[in-house]
């Protein structure tokens, strides 16, 4: 096994968590004295820094939410001035406004650096020829992925999302060996391919897929493993916590979270207490060293557990399960968060709509498709088609504006939507994650 | 003596029965449907349809929750026999009149063009001019 940091990755355990509370102790002071929002949210829970004596004391600290990321929108939360900040990242919010990502050089090197391990632990290197097949831009997915795979010297194909018959004549041109993509868009390849004649096991040195921002399963593992050859592993990371950070290592036995940048909890969602190794529960990460925009105690609403046993890999650092759900109703299609919430808001601002819908997401082949029904309101309705196939693209365009995927609309007619008492079910998955 | 004509036009998604659900409810109101046409866009329809009491339609198929509106046509009497459509589209493409839709029906005296045109109560004077027939509404029933 190698190490991309042996320092760091194989510290003892001791060590580990007295370096963890050096960072929080830190972390917290300088939140204290120049986050006027977390200022606040400490005064509201009556803690100070001082009250944070040992690592364990984490736990007085108040929690953050994405709606506090909506709430201060955009840069509110951000430490420090815009002229310590690299780069932005924007990713879709829950109700039309997008969140904001900074990043100072250092938060944009620590993510490099988490990446580097990451693929180093998989085993990758500088023989290694990296399509990556996420989305460049303010997706962090690209971007991320590539620094990391530059930093280990990999060579990288920066591919992009699309042309999938263009992206394996890269991967057997350039004898590329490893991809990053999402699980769906590893299967779609997977296809294409073999209707393309080429069969990835034989004709292609592809032999390691980084797969993530979507959720998948040990099936789909081994479908893919079946399909093509190529051993999978999962990866993950959310735009606030930088992007896509973390991986399994070539044991897959869960994904190894670096201590020194990232503290880990898992708490049971109703009462907010702690849980034990092996129970799931909501994962909550504290990152020790963000400068731009600093995490405490962030509640993602990603569902896992976490095992703090020295896997047999070496590396000492916690490792959490591949993720099994939410604790809220919000929907990764094509490795794009999508709530609800996000689609009420942008419909209940299209006058010609009445005020019920339906999402509906499916899985054509290996992609993810979604339809938004919505219901026509009776006063909007007009005799002409090309009126009313306006209607339909202006919904169309607005959904594809706020929720940054498109989606298909389908004109209903008043009153025809199920209409519910109490909690609405407005989104029907068909999908399949096996 | 009015020429235009009320026509009702619904809104219907794609989707098997719509049409039997419409049509039941204009039946169990009395009303007589003399011509309809739908026009099919990606996921929805529009029906279209001259009835004995467009009123009294409206107002059920609002009732029932229907997207419903009226829409001013005209009825261009045709001859019901070989030629009879070319005689009355050659004088309707040499008055310049721009139609948006356009369906027909072969009725007990005569044929009908039911055109849907920008400016009605233009191309109303412009058809009389050039000898063209009209339905007045009260011919319908």
């Amino acid at each position: 096994m190698t190490c991309w940091d042996p320092r760091i990755e194989e510290m003892s355990k001791d060590d580990l968590q007295a370096l963890q509370y050096k960072h929080l102790k830190t972390l917290v002071y300088k939140l204290y004295s120049f986050s006027p929002f977390y200022h606040g949210r400490m005064k509201a829970a009556n803690v100070h820094p001082d009250d944070i004596r040992s690592l364990q004391d984490i736990v007085k600290l108040p929690f953050m939410y994405k709606k506090d990321l909506r709430d201060n929108y955009p840069d509110k939360m951000f430490l420090g001035g815009q002229d310590e900040l690299v780069r932005y990242h924007v990713s879709s919010g829950t109700t039309g406004k997008p969140t904001v990502v900074g990043y100072t050089q250092n938060d944009l090197n620590n993510w490099s650096e988490s990446v580097a391990r990451a693929l180093t632990s998989i085993g990758l290197g500088r023989k290694d020829i990296i399509q990556i097949s996420y989305g460049y831009g303010l997706f962090t997915g690209g971007l991320g992925l590539h620094y990391g795979a530059e930093r280990i010297g990999a060579t990288v194909v920066p591919a992009s999302v699309g042309n999938t018959e263009r992206q394996i004549e890269l991967i057997q041109d350039l004898n590329v060996t490893a991809i990053c993509c999402t699980p769906s868009y590893m299967v779609h390849l997977a296809e294409t391919s073999k209707k393309m004649g080429v069969d990835i096991a034989k004709d292609t040195r592809l032999r390691t897929a980084v797969l993530g921002a979507e959720p998948w399963s040990e099936k789909m593992r081994r479908r893919i493993k079946e399909l093509t050859g190529v051993k999978a592993y999962d990866i993950y990371g959310t735009s606030e916590l930088s992007g896509p950070l973390f991986t399994e290592c070539t044991e897959q036995n869960g994904i190894h979270v670096w201590g020194d940048l990232a503290y880990v909890e898992v708490l049971d969602p109703e009462t907010g207490e702690q849980l034990g190794p092996g129970e799931k529960g909501e994962l909550v990460v504290t990152m020790l060293q963000k400068e731009a925009l600093p995490m405490i105690r962030y509640r993602i609403g990603d569902i896992t557990s976490y095992d703090d046993s020295v896997c047999p890999c070496g590396r000492s650092h916690v490792r959490i399960s591949r993720i099994s759900g939410r604790v809220d109703d919000m929907l990764i299609i094509r490795g794009i968060n999508v709530f609800p919430s996000q689609v009420e808001h942008t419909l209940l601002g299209i006058p010609e709509l009445g005020e019920h819908f339906q999402i509906e997401v499916d899985r054509k082949g290996a992609l993810d498709t979604m339809l938004v029904r919505v219901e026509l309101k009776p006063t909007a309705f007009s005799d002409k088609v090309n009126d009313m196939m306006s209607i339909k693209n202006k919904v169309a365009h607005a959904l594809h504006s706020s929720l940054n995927i498109a989606a298909e609309v389908e004109l209903m007619e008043p009153g025809t939507l199920t209409r519910f008492e109490g909690k609405a079910k407005r989104v029907v998955d068909r999908r399949s994650f096996e | 003596m009015s020429y235009t004509i009320k026509q009702i036009s619904i809104f219907a998604e794609n989707r098997p029965g719509r049409l039997a659900a419409i049509a039941d409810a204009l039946e169990e109101e009395k009303i007589n449907i003399y011509a309809f046409s739908i026009a099919e866009a990606s996921g929805f329809g529009i029906i279209r349809a001259l009835v004995s009491d467009p009123a009294k339609a409206h107002s059920k198929l609002t009732q029932l929750g229907y997207a419903v509106s009226f829409t001013d046509v005209i009825g261009v009497k045709m001859r019901d026999e070989p030629g009879g459509l070319k005689d009355i589209a050659r004088i309707v493409g040499e008055t310049g009149i721009n139609i948006e839709y356009a369906y027909a029906y072969s009725g007990k005296k005569e044929a009908v063009l039911v055109v849907r045109v920008d400016q009605v109560e233009d191309a109303i004077r412009a058809l009389q001019a050039n000898g063209v027939h009209l339905l007045h509404e009260s011919e319908l029933a």
